[in-house]
């Protein structure tokens, strides 16, 4: 029974804390997010020569090995430093369908500048009227001779609007919301017949929505067998729901420090408000969620490496619990911070607001408490 | 981070399974199964055996008999007496005054008391609260005064937990008012039940069960080598107990047990033409307490393994107790709602073993659910309220 992190967990945690504390304040965030491309192009950089980006992937695709409860450390950080640049997007997810299914030639291509940081990637999974079933695709990749053509529109493509690289999944067979059928696909975003509508998210990030309309690409950009995509697109959005609760799990805690810190120096009526009881209790609570949700982010954690049922229920309980109790922290820290909390001057704003769209994402509270009431 | 059982682990999970498989009694195995209450001796015979085998002494160090089990094998043993459905241990001996007897007590103490609180031969009671001292226990009016070698002790106890069995009662009682603090002066002493002047009277709770106990001391004479530790310093020896205490009350296991149970009522029970488990509604509700439950376990287990590092188990011990009787509160809630209609029926003497078959209202249990959720209205009171609990966290944990 061990919760304490290895050697070279804790030099990354020690790593990331440190580059959040001396590069990456709140007023740098605010500028990167507002620049036109939503992020810092050096920071990202720099996530590459500190090797970040190469977390999750095999030593033989010039990766480091490292697991789930590295991706936990580091996204716990990022939560913790409300970091707009792309990992989820690059990483998580594009790149989690590559170390998972490119062949050598197509880790070349797209996988070591991915991970050296100078491609910029994206997986686009959402449909307008998939909502949270990542198996409904109607965007469809026809056979023509030894090319593919895809036509279909994507929405909420995170990093769409920055990314040279789109991993599409369309249909290749079966129905809209079949598991089978679905074929992933590597497309160049500078293809003919390709329309990028980038936009900015109300948690700071940017997204795009993207359409298709008959894209050809070669076979040699098919990710994968052929209406063999589920599986993968599964597993990526597996990883990447723990990802965003990890994030989450950072923001619940910081937003409660400095709830409780406020409130120690807050004087109303006199006294610091922290010295009422109906607001110690609310904050008590917020405290507990932190604990609890965490406890739920370390067995999931945990599981992940070992797959199966158990993985699936641990990632569909820790986003439940993050959709849940996670908004309540959010909602509660704006609230214990008064007229202040609704400012946009004020950070905890804009934590709040990364909190409630991870709650938007990747299959909402009640989508998850849904699959877990299965019998 | 690794919690996977090692071999060793693996050997005593089927050394302790196989002994509740094998080993339990038939006849308390049925009452448990059937929900028919234990008697004293059920009780006494369960944790004799246990004794038996070397395992009373969960938390106990190996010098004063106890398992010296670490804190994967107490888990271990919690979890799998919790899915044999065995019953608790009683608390007030062995997991209260056993503890601050071996911590704090003198070697005569500890030779006259410790045998027989691991042989369960001695029933132990709990007298902390009074009738004016609840939530603020360092109220406490009960008082005791020095006579010769002789306590002599003044007051009222309440709440007192199965004390109509209890052969010897340990208390706090202040010993001086002439305090800077009031948690200062009151001292930690055992009282034998038998003594002139000791009165116990019942008191009914809310379910019509009969539980908890007032007791009543009028001049109640007691030796000077029964106050344990130093006079005065009785609260520290209290808290550090309670501590200790609420690092087990979570009752994950047993929590877990019953959330299973649950399910499987769900599956199978077909009240309304269909089994409940067809009611989404209801599913969720269960699924949203597993979810809490299993975020409770690794909170437990985090506190438990910060403990067997070296840290003293803090005031986060607080949130196990009120998350843990928040959880046991929401199972009930959900065994009442199961039964429907048939939570109504007041016939708690239908749980006898000898009651006629034919005569049985309801399905199972389903008659003492209304019961056990208005009996277990008390687990977010006792222990130090839930509220109580949230300003321990607030003032030591948030530094409020």
């Amino acid at each position: 029974m061990d919760f304490s992190l290895n050697d070279i967990q804790s030099m990354l945690l020690d790593s990331v804390q440190k580059f959040i504390a001396n590069d990456y304040d709140f007023d740098k965030r605010q500028s990167y997010s507002d620049s036109e491309q939503g992020f810092s192009s050096e920071v990202w950089t720099t996530f590459a020569e500190l090797g970040w980006t190469a977390i999750p992937f095999d030593e033989e695709d010039g990766g480091i090995g490292g697991g789930p409860i590295d991706l936990m450390i580091v996204m716990e950080q990022f939560g913790r430093g409300m970091i707009v640049e792309p990992y989820l997007a690059n990483i998580v997810l594009a790149g989690g369908v590559l170390r998972r299914v490119a062949t050598t030639e197509q880790k070349s291509q797209w996988l070591e500048p991915l991970i050296g940081g100078e491609l910029q990637a994206a997986l686009a999974f959402v449909e307008p009227q998939g909502r949270y079933d990542i198996a409904n695709i109607t965007t469809t990749a026809d056979s023509d001779g030894d090319d593919w053509v895809i036509s279909g529109t994507k929405s909420v493509v995170f990093n769409g609007g920055n990314a040279r690289l789109l991993i599409v999944p369309a249909r290749t067979g079966g129905d809209p919301s079949d598991n089978d059928g679905i074929t992933l696909f590597a497309v160049d975003t500078g293809a003919d017949g390709i329309n990028v509508r980038s936009y900015k998210t109300v948690d700071g990030h940017q997204a795009a929505d993207i359409s298709f309309d008959d894209v050809r690409i070669p076979d040699a950009n098919r990710l994968g067998d052929v209406g063999a995509g589920f599986a993968t697109l599964d597993a990526v959005i597996d990883d990447a729901t723990l990802a965003v609760c990890a994030e989450a799990v950072g923001i619940m805690r910081i937003l409660t420090e400095k709830t409780v810190e406020y409130s120690k120096n807050r004087v109303q009526f006199g006294v610091p408000i922290g010295s009422f009881q109906a607001l110690q209790h609310r904050m008590v609570d917020m405290f507990t969620a932190c604990e609890q949700t965490y406890s739920l982010l370390v067995w999931a954690s945990m599981t992940a490496s070992a797959g199966g049922d158990e993985a699936k229920r641990a990632v569909s309980a820790i986003k439940y619990q993050v959709g849940t109790v996670g908004r309540k922290v959010g909602e509660e820290a704006v609230q214990l911070h008064g007229g202040m909390g609704v400012t946009w001057e004020l950070d905890v704003a804009h934590y709040f607001k990364r909190l409630t769209a991870i709650g938007q994402i990747l299959g909402n509270a009640d989508l998850h408490l849904d699959r877990l009431a299965v019998n | 981070m690794d919690v996977t059982l090692t071999a060793d682990d693996l050997a005593f999970r089927d050394e302790v399974r196989a002994f509740f498989h094998d080993e339990f009694p038939e006849d308390i195995r049925e009452k448990q199964d059937r929900g028919i209450p234990l008697d004293r001796e059920d009780m006494v015979r369960f944790q004799q055996l246990l004794h038996k085998k070397g395992w009373a002494g969960v938390n106990w160090p190996v010098e004063y008999g106890g398992t010296g089990w670490n804190i994967v094998q107490k888990y271990i043993f919690s979890s799998e007496m919790a899915m044999a459905n065995a019953p608790e241990i009683v608390p007030f001996g062995l997991g209260m005054v056993g503890p601050v007897i071996y911590t704090f007590g003198n070697e005569e103490q500890k030779q006259k008391f410790l045998p027989d609180i691991l042989a369960s031969k001695v029933w132990w009671c709990q007298g902390y609260s009074e009738p004016g001292s609840g939530s603020d226990l360092a109220s406490l009016k009960t008082k005791a005064d020095l006579d010769g070698d002789e306590w002599v002790i003044n007051g009222t106890k309440t709440w007192t937990t199965l004390g109509q069995y209890a052969d010897w009662i340990f208390c706090l009682v202040r010993t001086s008012s002439d305090v800077a603090r009031r948690q200062e002066g009151i001292s930690f002493i055992l009282v034998d039940m038998q003594s002139p002047g000791l009165t116990v009277n019942p008191i009914i709770t809310i379910e019509g069960g009969h539980e908890v106990n007032e007791i009543h001391f009028e001049n109640v004479r007691v030796p000077v080598g029964n106050l344990v530790g130093e006079e005065g310093k009785g609260w520290t020896y209290g808290k550090v107990l309670l501590e200790h205490e609420r690092t087990g009350t979570a009752g994950v296991h047993r929590s877990a047990f019953r959330l299973e149970k649950l399910r499987e009522q769900a599956a199978t029970s077909v009240r309304g033409g269909e089994p409940l488990a067809n009611d989404n509604n209801f599913m969720r509700k269960i699924a949203a307490v597993e979810v809490e439950l299993k975020a409770l376990e690794f909170t437990e287990l985090r506190t438990l393994a910060a403990v067997s590092s070296g840290k003293a188990p803090g005031a986060e011990s607080s949130i196990l107790k009120f998350k843990g009787t928040e959880i046991q509160q929401a199972i009930d809630t959900l065994f009442m709602e199961a039964a429907g209609y048939y939570a109504l029926p007041f016939v708690p003497q239908q749980f006898r073993f000898d009651y006629p078959e034919d005569e049985f209202i309801g399905e199972g249990s389903e008659t003492k659910t209304a019961l056990k959720y208005f009996n277990y209205r008390k687990a977010s009171i006792y222990g130090g309220s839930n509220e109580i609990q949230r300003n321990i966290v607030a003032k030591h944990v948030l530094g409020l």
